[in-house]
């Protein structure tokens, strides 16, 4: 009984402090400095959405099917060890990863696109395909049994419950792919990073703060736009949130 | 019908081959229950997954209706026979409304054709629509969904069903209580259904017909009562029990055994006329006594009638226990050791007299099938002795 208490408290005590950071803030200026970045910020935030939305819907794109195949029986023998090669991919920072993509397609929007559809193709591909080899075999005897084919199987029952995990996965791939995106003005693909990486070269803190802030809300923004996704997507039976 | 002939599925395992089911010939007539009984690991699943290729066969040929079923598209196959697994199988993403009518909507019926089934369906399972419908799997209780999975099986109305163990998961109680709605179903029904079971009272209850496998073989295949009064070797025998001969209690009701018609006395009637009736009968003990609506309301003991004057109405004792038609003698016995009575008058629906039924009656009943058999007769009334 303590904890929604303790809740509510520490709900009250984030809302003074954010009140008190933002009388401060206004005391000394700082908004107002902000607010002269405004245009910039606009813009380059326009950018970033565009290359996590491109990059992020590339790389769904490519990662279920991917998924899906090798989650076949079909393919069941090369399927483990692609995961491991998928698996040590991973390991590799997501820096080097931009950095090889540009010394593959030089630099501009596409090596950063590139770079950034890699870095966040696993954990859905991975995600896809323990979410489809983890479906009951009983459920898929029953679907065969009373005669679906194999396409159907996949649509109707297989996809469906594997669903809740495969969008795990996918918000995983995205806050990854938030998380990089302002490495991209690296390599010249624009984005947030350019007022980050210019703010600390200048040693602008402001301006810095212009491109971290909005950087640091459309992460949330965008976990909370998949896990709303999944919320409604994921059907009622199999949704552990529903 | 069903026929299988020379079924045979051998496993390539890492310890060698297994032959799971070894030249496996049978036929289920239409509209029968076809029971496969046996020990776990025996081969009864597979024998059963044959049939709807779910494990395709090594060798041999599964014929339904006399079409040679290898022929067939394997999901057209699938989708004319109902499936009904161990594990109930429902599918978790769907409501109850989408589980039923997933074969109807594979066969492309229309909406309201399909959806007018599976309200139709749910009343049959005994379960409300209005309740039901729009529920997920997980929002019922284990006998909820194994109705569930036995509608799915039915909804697009196939002549053949597959059941495998389909009421092992639920507890004993609720176990029995869909059995028997599934025998009613079946009445009507009549679907050629083959049944894999490891429970001899549930095949007994259940088949038309049992089948015991032992690795892999079929060792015998008889009518339930030819499988309990003369299993055909030890093994069968073991399987069977001790108690086979109450076993098969159970497989005969009271019609097919009890005396008549009945003698009986009314209350009108005088004392003498009671002992004069017993002992035209040959009755030792006592004559039931009935009322205007012919149904029985008590006994009158032969040892009153031969010291007491005056009329039966006078002089009765209150019925000590009353058989109906339908009943099957495992209820009948069960009343008389209850009762320590060595007989009973039998009702029919109306509750009128209709015959009387003893435990000679019964004893000779049973004792008819194994005098049929001179070898079984023998060790048979050792056992009793
Ligand atoms: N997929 C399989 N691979 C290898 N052996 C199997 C397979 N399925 C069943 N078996 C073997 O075949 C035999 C019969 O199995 P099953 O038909 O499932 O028995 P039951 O249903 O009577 O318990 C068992 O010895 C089992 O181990
Ligand atoms: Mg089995």
């Amino acid at each position: 009984m303590l904890r929604p208490a303790l809740k509510r408290a520490s709900y009250i005590l984030a809302l003074i402090l954010m009140f008190l950071i933002g009388a401060e803030l206004q005391s000394n200026g700082f908004i107002e400095e902000m607010l002269g970045y405004q245009e910039d910020v606009v813009y380059l935030t326009g950018q970033h959405i565009e290359l996590v939305a491109i990059s992020g819907g590339i790389a769904i794109l490519i990662a279920i099917p991917l998924g899906v195949l090798l989650s076949r029986p079909g393919l069941a023998h090369i399927a483990e060890t692609a995961m491991q090669g998928l698996n040590i991919g991973t390991t590799i920072p997501t820096l080097a990863i931009l950095a090889l993509s540009m010394s593959l397609l030089g630099i501009g929007t596409l090596p950063a696109v590139f770079g950034l559809c890699v870095a966040s193709l696993l954990p859905i591909v991975r995600n896809t395909y323990t979410g489809l080899l983890e479906v009951p075999a009983h459920l898929r005897e029953a679907a065969a049994g009373i005669g679906m084919t194999a396409r159907q199987m996949l649509l109707q029952v297989e996809i469906p419950n594997a669903l809740f995990v495969m969008f795990a996965g996918i918000r995983t791939a995205l806050a990854i792919n938030v998380g990089t995106v302002p490495l991209a003005f690296l390599i010249g693909g624009g984005g947030l990073g350019e007022l980050i990486f210019t703010g600390i070269d200048l040693d602008e803190p402001v301006m810095m703060l212009a491109g971290a802030i909005p950087t640091a809300l459309l992460a949330i923004v965008v976990d909370l736009l998949i896990a709303m996704l999944a919320f409604l997507i994921v059907p009622k039976g199999v949704n552990p949130l529903r | 019908m069903i026929k299988i002939d020379n079924l045979t599925k051998i496993f390539d395992t890492p310890n060698g081959p297994v032959t799971a089911a070894d030249n496996i010939q049978m036929e289920i007539p239409q509209g029968e229950i076809c029971v496969l009984l046996g020990p776990s690991g025996c081969g009864k699943t597979t024998t059963l997954k044959m049939i709807n290729r779910i494990i395709p066969p090594t060798s041999g040929r599964v014929f339904i209706n006399g079409e040679d079923t290898s022929g067939l598209d394997t999901v057209d196959l699938r989708r004319n026979i109902g499936y009904v697994i161990q594990q109930i199988g429902l599918f978790p993403n769907m409501t109850i409304e989408e589980n039923i009518t997933a074969v109807p909507r594979l066969l492309g019926w229309d909406v309201n054709r399909y959806k007018a089934r599976a309200t139709e369906l749910l009343e049959m399972v005994a379960l409300d629509p209005a309740v039901f419908l729009k529920r997920y799997p997980k929002e019922l209780s284990g006998g909820q969904q194994q109705r569930i999975g036995v509608a799915r099986a039915l909804a697009a109305d196939p002549p053949v069903m597959l059941m495998d163990e389909p009421f092992g998961a639920i507890d004993p109680i609720n176990r029995e209580v869909i059995q028997d709605e599934f025998l009613k179903m079946q009445q009507e029904l009549k679907k050629t259904i083959m049944f894999v079971s490891h429970d001899i009272d549930e095949a007994v209850k259940m088949a038309n017909r049992i089948a015991i496998f032992r690795d892999g073989r079929l060792v015998q295949y008889d009518t339930p009562d030819d499988l309990l009064a003369h299993p055909k070797d030890s093994f069968v025998e073991s399987f069977v029990g001790d108690d086979r001969a109450l076993k098969r209690l159970r497989l005969v009701n009271v019609a097919q055994v009890m005396e008549s018609p009945a003698p009986c006395v009314t209350p009108q009637d005088s004392l003498e006329t009671a002992l004069q009736q017993m002992e035209e009968h040959g009755y030792s003990h006592a004559i039931t006594l009935v009322n205007q609506q012919q149904q029985p309301i008590g006994f009158v003991s032969k040892q009153v009638a031969q010291t007491t004057k005056g009329y039966c109405g006078e002089h009765y004792v209150g019925l000590k226990g009353l058989a109906n038609i339908n009943d099957d003698l495992r209820k009948i016995a069960s009343l008389m050791f209850t009762h320590d009575s060595t007989w009973m008058p039998c009702v029919d629906d109306s509750g009128r007299l209709v015959g009387h039924i003893s435990q000679r009656g019964i004893t000779h009943y049973l004792g008819a099938t194994y005098r049929r058999d001179g070898r079984q007769a023998a060790p048979y009334n050792l056992k009793l002795a």
